[in-house]
């Protein structure tokens, strides 16, 4: 009978021990939910399982290593540190302190500024730009930057060819092929040619003008690469990046963290500020949370909105909101009965509650969106009136149609969760009971995410939702996308056609003058609003949260912004 | 032996074949076009098509499973349609975490299992035995992500004793050496990291271990029973032999067979089993691998990586047949 006791109480001591591992004050976090959908987007998942407040001590790893060094957590991984090969968020995240480009954005806003370009003109049609070039800037490898640089980088990505390209180990620069018309040798392709004036003088001819071809240059993904990195890395540089930007690459642990550490000799005295950047993944949008209240995380992306007011009232944190840079809508393919008569349309326009689904779903953090383009853009048309919530004129609107006794029509909604659309599910449910209320039966359609792409690009869609982001702070990525016939059948899922807002996004496209294009928008929006081929829901603004230690964090609506002049103060 | 060692290594190859046949046939069977999937809603139809030329998706299925083969046996894994890194160069740090996981979580559901097993067995038809043994059924059909979340919920978050995600102290990164961290911290003479380790394993290897400790737990029971009702245990008795030196010096050693196939049968199934835990728990091994590659419809990576736990599962197996005969010259082939 002792010896039993004897290894009962030797179990009991293993499972105390397992106990006692805890210790005091351990890195602590979470309560983690569900699945944790980790692809590239941030504000993934809905659970908004409240974490309790109270408020654990910090790790042990805090005084260990130094008190420069900021964790950055975010819902998912990096794809890949070749910026121009991807067009993830979470990667140009990363790749943004460590490469730059040409020129940068502001701040807070798309308005361009200097960046490895210090200097920039463009001749009377528009076709050639001329940027001179910061001197003395050297790379993280220790070599120089020079117009040599940037042509090879533009060519890597515009040439498939290219000893640089790596086309044959997957590399595809979609994003290029989407900024700039394609790649060398198609039609659309607007570089025609890219000459070296002196070490530090580039210039670029076009074949036609491009209005936002220097909002293209500003963007993360066309920031340059040390040609000796490429060299030197071949297909490998995706994960041995070299740049000139304020951080240097030092280590990736997939899934887990990338490790950044302050470039010396950065081309800007006194940044960056602060010693070391860890990028840290944690998928879960709580368990992110409490990371960040217990001190492990210095700032955390992808906060629910709910949560918001918890870090607003709770002391030591700070709450920042990205400007809105996308919308989520509910788009009407026209070509479809009942949706191709106008007054159809306008009628579900009136019937939707959008102050309604900004309100619950993104507790505050979105406005009603009355144009397909965020507002602060080049040329949003504050004078459109849009459509008020009033389900009396929809029904009006549904008689004169000829849909007085109702009319049942389908409504896909998506499978996955966006930034715009963090919860698709409720969104359509509050669509239907909206579009009860005046007589039409919406059925909601459920799709897996790739065959929903699919299916409304190929137009078997009634209504549908679906959203835009921003990247380069451009109208025409917007509206031409979504709205231009020529892109029926691909973005342009409403299959929306009018040959008069067509010709003045064409217009609008190749000018240089960017009043002249502001003026060209605004008469499109017009136009699109009075055809309403999507009811445009919300504009959201993607919320963060930060311990109060971090200083100087600015987030840009690009999602991406530099962290060298963030500071500590702890 | 030795012929018998040959004889299912040849075995391993049609079992090899047969994988790759499956796992290809699996992924090709998920609707979607990949190249919709990793452009995302705002490519346009150009840029797809562009891709799906590149990603040779444009080829018969036939075709691109010999290619894959073909690359296979060159020991080429393919490359990461996302990342665009080599396949077999990604995978090892997350097969080294998922390794070190499986094999806190085995040791925990070894110990455990194991050591109740015996007692049950010992005092069978007590009042510990019925309760070890409710335990290792509402062990058994215990959902894993539940287990998890309440292990977060509680020791986390409301407790604050054990970390919830990751392997490590995010500021506190460890220099790897093998990737093994816990080995690595110990390697480094740094004790208070592997100490930080090991405390992050310990939720993560419950959750994961609770099931297979139940089955260890039952199966140690049933097995050591049955030898302790030999007459080679009686004849230890009746020469005095006191009741702790019976059961762990004379009865556990012939009741170890079937426990070490389940034993291996369990490892197998944790390796890949693994995915809901490492979601739960932030862990970047090759289930969160697999998981986020799903997502993508990243094909090369589903497949490799399917193929890859296929293929450990199979060594295992290999490994606990050799094992037994080792361990047993009884038994013959």
């Amino acid at each position: 009978m002792k010896k039993w006791s004897l290894l009962l109480a030797m179990m009991l001591a293993f499972v105390l021990v397992l106990a006692a591992c805890s210790g005091d004050g351990g890195a602590n976090d979470d309560e983690g939910t569900d699945e944790g959908d980790t692809s590239e987007d941030t504000s993934e998942d809905t659970d908004s399982e409240d974490t309790d407040s109270e408020d654990t001590d910090s790790s042990e790893g805090e005084a260990a290593a130094g008190d420069n060094v900021l964790v950055y957590a975010r819902g998912g991984d990096s794809e890949s540190l070749d910026p121009s090969s991807t067009t993830d968020g979470e990667s140009s995240r990363v790749t943004k302190q460590i490469y730059e480009s040409l020129l940068e954005f502001e701040d807070e806003s798309f308005d361009l500024k200097a960046g490895l370009a210090n200097d920039w003109s463009v001749n009377d049609d528009g076709t050639v730009y001329t940027f001179q070039l910061e001197e003395g800037v050297t790379f993280h490898d220790g070599t120089d930057f020079n117009a040599d640089a940037v042509k090879t980088n533009f060519e890597r990505w515009s040439d498939p060819e290219h000893e640089y390209a790596f086309t044959e180990d997957n590399y595809v620069y979609s994003m290029y092929g989407t900024m700039f018309g394609g790649f060398k040798g198609d039609e659309g392709h607007v570089i025609e040619e890219i000459n070296v004036k002196g070490d530090y003088e580039i210039e670029f001819v076009l074949n036609r003008p491009l209005g936002y071809f220097l909002q293209n240059m500003a963007m993360s993904y066309f920031a340059i690469t040390s040609p000796a990195a490429l060299e030197e890395h071949g297909a490998s540089i995706n994960e041995n990046p070299v740049g000139t930007g304020p951080f240097k690459f030092e280590s990736w642990s997939r899934d887990d963290s990338i490790v950044l550490n302050a470039f010396e000799d950065y081309r800007v005295d006194g940044q960056p500020k602060l010693d070391q950047v860890i990028f840290q993944v944690i998928p879960d949008n709580s368990a992110r949370l409490t990371a960040l209240r217990s001190g492990d995380i210095d700032v955390m992306d992808g906060l629910n909105p709910d949560d918001a007011q918890i870090i607003e009232e709770e002391e030591g944190f700070d709450l920042y909101v990205r400007k809105a840079n996308n919308f989520g809508y509910l788009g009407l393919n026209t070509e479809k009965e009942p949706l191709d008569n106008k007054q159809v349309r306008q009628a579900i326009n009136h019937a939707v509650d959008r102050q309604a689904i900004a309100d619950a779903l993104y507790a505050g953090y979105a406005q009603p969106a009355k144009n397909p383009l965020p507002p602060n853009y080049l040329g949003y048309n504050d004078e459109v009136e849009g459509y008020e919530y009033d389900p009396e004129k929809a029904k009006e609107l549904l008689e004169e149609a000829g849909y007085g006794d109702g009319v049942e029509i389908e409504l896909w909604t998506m499978p996955v969760a966006r930034p715009y659309m963090p919860d698709p599910e409720t969104v359509a449910e509050i669509i239907q009971n909206n579009l009860s209320d005046v007589g039409i039966t919406a059925e909601i359609v459920r799709e897996e995410w790739a065959p929903y792409l699919e299916k409304t690009a190929a137009g078997e869609q009634e209504m549908f939702m679906l959203g835009w982001s921003g990247t380069n702070g451009d109208p025409d990525y917007f509206l031409s996308a979504l709205l231009h016939g020529d892109n029926a059948g691909s973005s342009n899922r409403t299959f929306y056609q009018n040959d008069e807002v067509d010709q003045l996004l064409d217009e609008a496209k190749v000018s240089v003058d960017q009043d002249e294009r502001a003026d060209l928008y605004m008469q499109a929006q017009e136009l699109i609003s009075e055809d309403s081929p999507m009811v445009t829901l919300v504009h959201s603004e993607p919320v963060l949260a930060a311990s109060s230690d971090v200083v100087n964090y600015v987030p840009h609506p690009s999602t991406s912004e530099s962290l060298a002049e963030v500071e500590l103060d702890r | 032996m030795f012929a018998y060692t040959m004889r299912r290594l040849l075995m391993l190859i049609p079992v090899l074949i047969g994988m790759t046949l499956l796992t290809f046939s699996i992924v090709h069977l998920i609707p979607g076009n990949p190249a919709q999937v990793i452009l995302g809603e705002q490519a346009s139809e150009q840029e797809i098509l562009n891709l799906q030329e590149t990603m040779g998706l444009n080829e018969p299925y036939v075709v691109q499973y010999f290619l894959y083969v073909g690359d296979l046996l060159q020991g080429d894994l393919g490359t990461s349609l996302r990342s665009k890194a080599e396949i077999s160069n990604e995978i090892v740090p997350y097969i080294i975490a998922t390794f070190e996981l499986t094999f806190f979580a085995m040791l925990f559901a070894i110990f455990v299992g194991v050591n109740a097993g015996i007692i049950s067995a010992w005092k069978q038809n007590t009042w510990f035995d019925f309760l070890a043994m409710l335990f290792a059924l509402v062990g058994v059909s215990m959902p894993i992500f539940w287990l998890a979340l309440m292990e977060q919920l509680v020791f986390a978050q409301e407790l604050g004793w054990l970390p919830a995600y990751g392997r490590q102290n995010s500021r506190d990164p460890i220099a790897t050496i093998t990737g093994f961290y816990v080995l690595d911290s110990l390697i480094h003479l740094d004790f208070p990291r592997a100490f930080t380790v090991l405390k992050h394993l310990v939720l993560p290897s419950i959750a994961l271990g609770t099931i297979p400790m139940a089955i260890i737990a039952r199966m140690t029971r049933s097995s050591m029973l049955e030898v302790m009702r030999s007459d080679y245990i009686r004849t230890v008795r009746a020469k005095g032999s006191g009741q702790f030196l019976v059961i762990y010096k004379h009865a556990l050693k012939n009741a170890t067979i079937p426990v070490l196939t389940v034993i291996g049968l369990q490892t197998g199934v944790l390796l890949g089993g693994a995915i809901l835990t490492e979601t739960i728990f932030s862990w970047p091994g090759i289930g969160r691998y697999i998981f986020d590659a799903i997502n993508y419809r990243d094909y090369p990576v589903i497949q490799s990586g399917i193929l890859v736990i296929a293929f450990i599962f199979v060594i295992i197996n290999l490994v606990v047949d050799l094992l037994y005969a080792f361990i047993d010259p009884r038994i013959k082939y």
